[in-house]
């Protein structure tokens, strides 16, 4: 997913934004050759994805609806993610916390996420609940019960949120800036979030309305990872899901598109509080889904050699062998519908200008469009990527995101499973073409982080 | 430390504890039980190498990795005086150049068979992880040795590391959530080792000299203290050779000072830290129970039911579900070598900040006063003896259980008593150790602006979150 902070529901515990990057990164290197997946579809057009793990009776149940908030109607910004917490405030049949206390009873994890491009919702637990979380997640596809009693103070909550991830978070308030800034027409440039002003506003009509819009089986995956077999998956999802009749006909996922962009931007924010000033680009990218044969394993190998470790071409350069930077690196996020995002960021070293650490990123880039990168980084590339497939196999949870926010985002099942062996047949001379293409500095945005405007820190 | 750090690594980061997910510390120990699931019951087999040298181990074939985890008894608490953040300087600093490989081609070395190895200090502990393919096994268990028994501690990379602290340390001075918790536990541990932070301060840091770290090296990293859990492909006559040789060249014997048991104090007290945030954060919390005392089980109940681990809990319910106040809000039982607290989290806008102080006064002292229900208790119950497994579905998760498991001495058959454990505490046990753990002043820490006083823009900002850089959140699609 290129652009967007996606938001935790109901994370009851604080989430640290690090792990945004950790999964960004490992989220990048994607599933194993090897996982056995099975995949069907429902007659009522529901999809059914398992992955079997039988190391623990343990399952990992998830829903992943195919909406997020790039669906949601101009003026409306926040609204797939509000609507995601509504969904825990129950139906007819489980009214209240109904579905939480059960998970709760039998020791199970909870929770929901929202991105640009889906809402998903997931619990894990011993095994022989599989069938009755099914049940409870087929009851509330459609049955929802939200009244402005509930909703209000839920509505509440959303700003907190809002508060911790954005309002008292500096960075965060940059990248929002950048991604308003990268997609001048696309839906992605909203935060997944919704802009404050936007949010005060929404209430449980509008959230009620995207709900029948949206949540119906034909426009939702299952993803089922851990002890369980495809034939027990299949025999309890018809006796769940199977019952829920489509509510309503699902078109093609028609967004704006970005128009030919012609100038780069910049973006800087001020803010008293920041300690640690940087620069990040981003560059407007092809997704996975989007790209042309080949062009997204491409990107990731490029990712990867610039600047996936302290190994990277941007980290050695800027940190180790110029002393310029503290910290510097590359990041490609492919998973998405429409457009993936290629980004680069350094951090100077005290004393340090963002214009010294930028031009030092610069010069980076231009070596690898101009020269292209060795056959040992290519070799070293393709390692770590592949190795991340098989270390992705020790969990079930990780394996079942990839596989939902994948098809969630238009990749099949086989795609997924077979990118390792495509990350293996990318050639040097592919990565070097990749570069060249979409590091094109007309497709970007810079943006600075700093105390102040006047601050030596600044660009200008 | 009482639990796994996390599964990341916050090498610059002196509060990283409270940037973990609660949860996690729950399943640290309630995973425990999944060994006893019948059917596929995972089998703890303790190995000790020629050598001497102990571990548990877990073999599991079904994906082609190998899982070392391991910890030395240590951790900041272990800092001399006047230099913390030396133990968290010293394990930054681990993989970057060992033997004849510096920095560079250490990493290279690592890179090239995408081994994975990663230290971190605690307040009790330096631990480690090394994750690797089985193929691969062999020149990682090289490198492992390297590490702990030849770092090189090079000026530059001491320098630049050390650079890194210093900027992540500036910015937490910025941030709500880590001085919120600083202050806390410089407060209940004013004077003592575990009121300084594990990443050190802006003072310290720059005091601490190669000879520092190379002292903390020579009296920490020894196998006296060493505790071993290794999972995956692999049998236990390799892994005894591995022990022996990755592990055996250290020195036999650790120096450690002996650190005192203390109590957090400041009962009753609230500290305010004025920072013009938007959102005010609050910590809460005072002395926890221990994890050898016979009410431990009790305690970890009245938590769950207080702030633990499911969308269940009273302050969820009270403070969350029924009043909007706050997103997200927690409360852990915490056990260490030489203490144990209680302490919760959570974060309101600045006009509601003294209302939310108000309702965790009143929900803690209505549970120390009453108890939980009856079905409260069971509910509880329920979910611990349930929960277990959900932590033992990775070999890292397992891994680090098992070294859990032998930190807090629980004994290689404790799966098997777990439960019964949880069965035996009674409602009057829950009453009791509720009043215990619950009936005395709580120690308040609330960093954010008064109401009336904070700038009316959101865009005011705060400061960075828990990223031991600022690194920019660009392209990261998944908060998870």
């Amino acid at each position: 997913m290129p652009n967007n902070v996606q938001t935790l529901a109901r994370a009851p515990k604080m989430l640290p934004l690090v792990l945004a990057l950790a999964a960004a990164a490992i989220g990048a290197s994607r599933a194993s050759a090897e996982p056995q997946v099975a995949d069907f579809k429902l007659a009522n057009g529901l999809e059914v994805v398992v992955l079997p793990d039988h190391r623990a009776p343990i399952v990992t149940h998830m829903i992943w609806y195919k909406v997020g908030a790039a669906d949601e109607t101009p003026g409306k910004s926040g609204l797939a993610h509000y609507l995601e917490h509504l969904m825990f405030k129950g139906t007819v049949k489980n009214p209240g916390n109904t579905f939480s206390q059960a998970v709760a009873a039998i020791g199970g994890e909870e929770n929901a996420f929202t991105s640009s491009d889906y809402t998903g919702f997931f619990q894990r637990v011993p095994r022989d609940h599989l069938k009755e979380m099914m049940a409870f997640e087929a009851d509330r596809m459609t049955n929802l019960v939200v009244t402005d009693a509930v909703a209000r103070p839920e509505l509440q909550v959303v700003l907190e949120e809002l508060n911790m991830r954005v309002a008292n978070n500096p960075g965060a308030q940059l990248d929002e800036q950048m991604d308003a800034a990268l997609y001048l027409n696309h839906p992605y440039h909203r935060p997944v979030i919704g802009w404050r002003h936007e949010v005060e506003k929404l209430n449980y009509q509008d959230a009620l309305d995207f709900y029948r819009r949206f949540y119906t089986p034909n426009n939702a995956i299952v993803v089922v990872a851990g002890d369980v077999t495809p034939d027990e998956v299949k025999a309890d999802a018809e006796a769940t899901y199977g019952k829920v009749a489509p509510r309503v006909q699902i078109g093609p996922r028609l967004r704006p598109t970005e128009p030919i962009q012609e100038a780069p931007r910049t973006v800087t924010l001020a803010d008293p509080r920041v300690e640690q000033p940087y620069v990040n680009r981003y560059y407007l990218a092809p997704s996975s889904t989007t790209a042309k044969p080949g062009e997204a394993e491409a990107l990731e190998v490029l990712a990867n050699v610039l600047g996936d470790d302290s190994n990277s071409r941007l980290y050695k350069t800027l940190v180790l062998d110029k002393g310029i930077a503290l910290n510097a690196g590359a990041v490609y996020s492919d998973t998405a519908l429409d457009y993936g995002k290629f980004s680069v960021y350094a951090a100077p070293k005290p004393g340090v200008s963002l214009h010294t650490v930028e031009a030092g990123i610069d010069a980076v880039l231009a070596d690898v469009i101009a020269h292209g990168i060795t056959a040992d980084e290519l070799d070293r590339a393709k390692t770590g990527l592949i190795a991340d497939a098989v270390y992705a196999q020790d969990n079930q949870e990780t394996l079942a995101r990839w596989y939902g926010a994948g098809l969630a985002t238009g990749e099949t099942v086989d795609q997924i499973r077979t990118w390792p062996d495509r990350v293996r047949a990318v050639t040097a001379a592919q990565v070097q073409a990749a570069a060249r293409q979409w590091l094109d500095i007309r497709r970007s945005v810079t943006g600075y982080l700093v105390k102040s405007l006047k601050s030596e820190e600044s660009r200008s | 430390m009482s639990v796994l750090i996390s599964t990341l690594s916050f090498p610059f980061l002196g509060a990283c504890w409270r940037r973990r997910p609660a949860a996690a510390i729950v399943l640290a120990f309630m995973a425990i039980g999944l060994l006893t699931a019948p059917a596929r019951a995972t089998t703890i087999e303790r190995v000790v190498s020629p050598g001497g040298i102990e571990a548990w181990l877990v073999r599991e074939t079904s994906v082609p990795l190998v899982t070392v985890e391991f910890a030395f008894t240590g951790g900041s608490a272990q800092d001399p005086a006047g230099k913390a953040g030396t133990a968290n300087l010293m394990a930054s600093l681990l993989d970057e150049g060992a033997g004849d490989f510096d920095a560079n081609a250490f990493q290279d070395r690592l890179d090239r068979k995408a081994v994975q190895l990663s230290f971190r200090a605690g307040r009790d502990y330096i631990r480690g992880t090394l994750r690797t393919l089985v193929e691969n096994r062999d020149e990682a268990f090289d490198d492992l040795r390297l590490a702990l028994t030849q770092p090189r501690f090079d000026t530059a990379d001491v320098e630049l590391n050390r650079a890194q602290i210093l900027s992540g340390l500036r910015r937490e001075l910025k941030s709500p959530t880590d001085l919120a918790a600083l202050r806390w536990w410089e407060t209940a541990f004013a004077g003592q080792p575990y009121g300084r932070p594990v990443g050190g301060t802006l003072e310290s840091v720059p005091k601490i000299t190669i000879d520092d770290l190379r002292a903390y090296q020579h009296r920490v990293l020894a196998r006296d203290h060493l505790t071993i859990a290794i999972v995956g492909d692999i049998d236990a006559d390799t892994a005894k050779a591995m022990l022996d040789r990755v592990f055996g060249a250290l020195p036999a014997k650790a120096q450690l000072t002996p650190v005192a048991w203390a109590m957090p104090q400041g009962g009753g007290q609230r500290i305010n830290v004025d920072l013009d945030v938007p959102q005010t954060v609050i910590d809460f919390g005072g002395p926890g129970i221990a994890r050898n005392d016979p009410d431990f089980f009790a305690a970890y109940i009245v938590n769950d039911i207080l702030g633990g681990g499911s969308f269940t809990s009273r302050l969820y319910h009270e403070v969350r579900q029924k009043r909007g106040l706050v997103y997200s809000i927690y409360d852990s039982l915490l056990w260490y070598n030489s203490t144990a607290v209680f302490i919760g989290s959570t974060a309101t806008r600045a006009d509601r900040a003294d209302e939310t102080v108000g309702l965790i006064e009143q929900e803690i002292h209505r549970l120390a006063t009453d108890g939980p229900t009856a079905d409260e208790l069971a509910q509880a119950k329920a979910y611990l003896n349930s929960a277990f497994v959900l932590n033992l579905d990775t070999s890292a998760k397992v891994a680090s259980l098992l070294v859990q498991l032998q930190l807090d001495h629980l004994g290689i058959d404790y799966m098997q008593k777990r439960q019964r454990m949880i069965e035996g505490v009674t409602l009057a046990d829950a009453r009791r150790v509720a009043k215990r753990l619950l009936g005395g002043g709580l120690l308040f820490t609330v960093v954010g602006r008064p109401a009336g006083l904070a700038s009316a823009a959101p865009e005011s900002g705060g400061a960075k979150p828990a990223a031991a850089l600022p690194l920019p959140m660009g392209g990261a699609g998944e908060l998870r």
